[in-house]
């Protein structure tokens, strides 16, 4: 973990998210005003000391919905990718543990589930479950489980005929015993590189959802829904369409390099 | 394959709370419980789930999307003559060639720029070009096309009026010669077309420098360069050809994205393409079109699919000779 210190795409990448972190986590304390307080007062108010990234259309200060979409945006990226992951390790190590018809049918499935234009199927879903922060989760998940599933399958492929595995089926070990203590834990790298990734991509997927308002609904913040709203004002208020986009950018692109920083330490051409 | 396709793309109307009379009848107070359930029976809704498939199943074998609830009840896929000779347009058929148009062109750009990129990053590797041309990758990737597009929209439509920023033509359209009509939906279609193809732009660039990067790096280089080739000669006859073989592979499982991404795209700029028709089609519950635009991608993605494995056995003199599979 101390080689983190070594690489500058996982450190830059580190640091951007723990940054964000820790604005969301804290969002109720730092954020000046309720992000959903309507003041007709003060509407369109450019950033001054006083709101620090304007007012909206409403009079509500921007830089308190930007802190409370942040907390949106991580929870969406983490629970979809959680989804995921835990759908694409059990598929994938069924698959490629028992291989055989087992396997054929599993694959099969992942194909169909590429075939089909995924922001389709999560656009036409989310259209029907009526949109909510949960449904749009568990629809991500669903719908981008596919990677994982090859992989852990590949790992798996490359890894059963290593001795240590032969050595641990020759003393009896169960199925499960040998999936869970040795296959998965060696397997554990590039299914945590493409997790990471894959919350980068459930960031946008879910900014990208709720910009075409089906996504997490008003008055609930999420960047995609600020910039929705601002998008009517952009003539005379930038930064209403400004401050969200460049949250989205700075935290996907964190997430990116981070996952790309890790690739690159946790592979083992790189160490000597 | 295709039949696992419609069965999914079938179940997930299912999912629907309610039905399409139920929408229906909530914009016309007065219609009456009675009048929705002829209209169910003129739909087959009350028929049990598995039935409803294989009737779906069996028009969709004939080609026969059926017709869409909204818009008039026109046919979703393809036109159709009525008893008086007045030809109807397919909704599908009007929107797909805008979409594949959009989604060629951003390919071929896709193709052209990445490949220079990775190129120059790759030989270049760990100088300042390399860096930059990596920076610009990550922000390509990073950068969520919706708000790009506003931010573009605005700069080069409202704030400086160089392009237009919605449509696919200008008004007057039709009046034109034909040369400033294909001007005129070039510009229509710069941004949208810079738009839907920046990520990929992004990712295959990367894609390139890393390939190119491992190709430089085997043995047939090594002779190459030590039987005194020139750098220039070595690059782009040997490696370039090596590097850039697995893109068609590549390009041809980023179909479904770049169709999925014409959704958003499209429904910025106001294009009559696919995409904007299935996001409208989605917000009004029409399920026969929402069904037909499923299965449409689908096909379409594993017609993708079947040209790149065509081209990577055209390209690769290994696997045309029967050497490899």
């Amino acid at each position: 973990m101390k080689n983190i210190f070594r690489n500058p795409l996982a450190l830059s990448g580190s640091i951007i998210i723990t940054i964000i972190f820790f604005l969301a986590l804290f969002a109720p304390i730092i954020a000046p005003y309720d992000p959903n307080f309507i003041d007709i007062e003060s509407i369109l108010v450019s950033p001054s000391s006083s709101h620090l990234m304007g007012t909206d259309g409403l009079g509500r200060d921007v830089f308190s919905r930007m802190l409370f979409g942040a907390r949106i945006s991580l929870l969406v990226g983490f629970v979809a990718v959680g989804i995921a992951t835990g759908i694409g390790i059990v598929l994938g190590s069924i698959a490629g543990f028992y291989r055989g018809w087992v396997d054929s049918v599993i694959m099969r499935l992942v194909d169909i589930m590429l075939s089909i234009p995924s922001f389709f199927l999560i656009l036409a879903v989310i259209a029907f479950l009526t949109p909510s922060i949960w449904n749009i989760m568990i629809v991500i998940g669903l719908t981008s489980w596919m990677g994982v599933t090859r992989l852990v399958r590949a790992e798996f492929f490359s890894l059963r005929q290593r001795e240590f595995v032969l050595a641990a089926q020759t003393m009896g070990a169960s199925d499960i015993n040998i999936i869970l203590k040795h296959l998965l834990p060696n397997s554990l790298t590039p299914i945590i590189v493409s997790s990471v990734l894959g919350i980068a991509s459930a960031v946008l997927v879910e900014s990208g959802l709720s910009f075409l308002g089906l996504g997490v609904q008003a008055p609930t913040a999420s960047w995609g829904n600020i910039l929705t709203d601002g998008k009517e004002y952009i003539q005379f208020a930038w930064w209403l369409s400004l401050f969200p986009g460049l949250a989205i950018l700075l935290t996907v692109l964190g997430y990116n390099l981070l996952g790309e920083g890790l690739r690159d330490l946790m592979d083992p051409k790189n160490n000597n | 394959m295709l039949i696992g396709i419609s069965l999914i793309s079938f179940f997930i109307m299912q999912l629907a709370p309610g039905d399409f009379t139920s929408t229906e009848a909530s914009f016309n107070p007065k219609a009456s419980e009675e009048s929705r359930q002829k209209l169910r029976e003129l739909y087959n809704l009350d028929k049990p789930i598995h039935i409803q498939y294989g009737l779906w199943l069996k028009r969709i074998v004939k080609l026969d999307f059926g017709n869409s609830f909204k818009s008039h009840q026109r046919p979703v896929l393809w036109e159709e003559e009525d008893k008086n000779g007045n030809v109807t347009k397919g909704l599908i058929q009007e929107s797909l060639p805008i979409t594949l148009l959009i989604n060629l062109l951003g390919i071929f750009i896709i193709f052209s720029i990445s490949i220079v990129l990775g190129t120059l990053a790759a030989i270049n590797q760990n100088t300042i070009v390399d860096r930059s041309i990596t920076l610009f990758v990550f922000i390509g990737f990073a950068i969520p096309g919706f708000w790009l597009a506003l931010l573009l929209m605005y700069w080069t439509g409202v704030a400086n009026q160089w392009l237009p920023i919605s449509g696919l033509h200008s008004p007057g359209y039709l009046s034109l010669d034909t040369f400033s009509q294909t001007l005129d939906m070039l510009k229509h279609l710069i941004l949208p077309v810079f738009i839907s193809c920046l990520s990929g732009l992004a990712g295959i660039s990367l894609y390139v420098r890393n390939g190119m990067l491992e190709v430089l790096h085997q043995d047939f280089i090594t002779t190459a360069r030590s039987k005194g080739l020139v750098e220039k000669k070595v690059v782009f006859i040997h490696a370039l050809k090596n590097a850039v073989l697995p893109l068609i592979t590549i390009i041809g499982l980023s179909i479904p994205g770049l169709i999925g991404g014409s959704v958003i795209a499209e429904s910025i700029f106001a294009i009559p393409g696919m995409g904007k028709l299935f996001y409208d089609s989605v917000l009004s519950r029409d399920f026969p079109v929402i069904m037909g635009i499923l299965t449409i991608g689908a096909v379409l993605t594993l017609i993708g699919n079947l040209l790149a494995d065509l081209g990577y056995a055209w390209a690769d003199p290994r696997v045309r000779k029967g050497i490899i599979r």
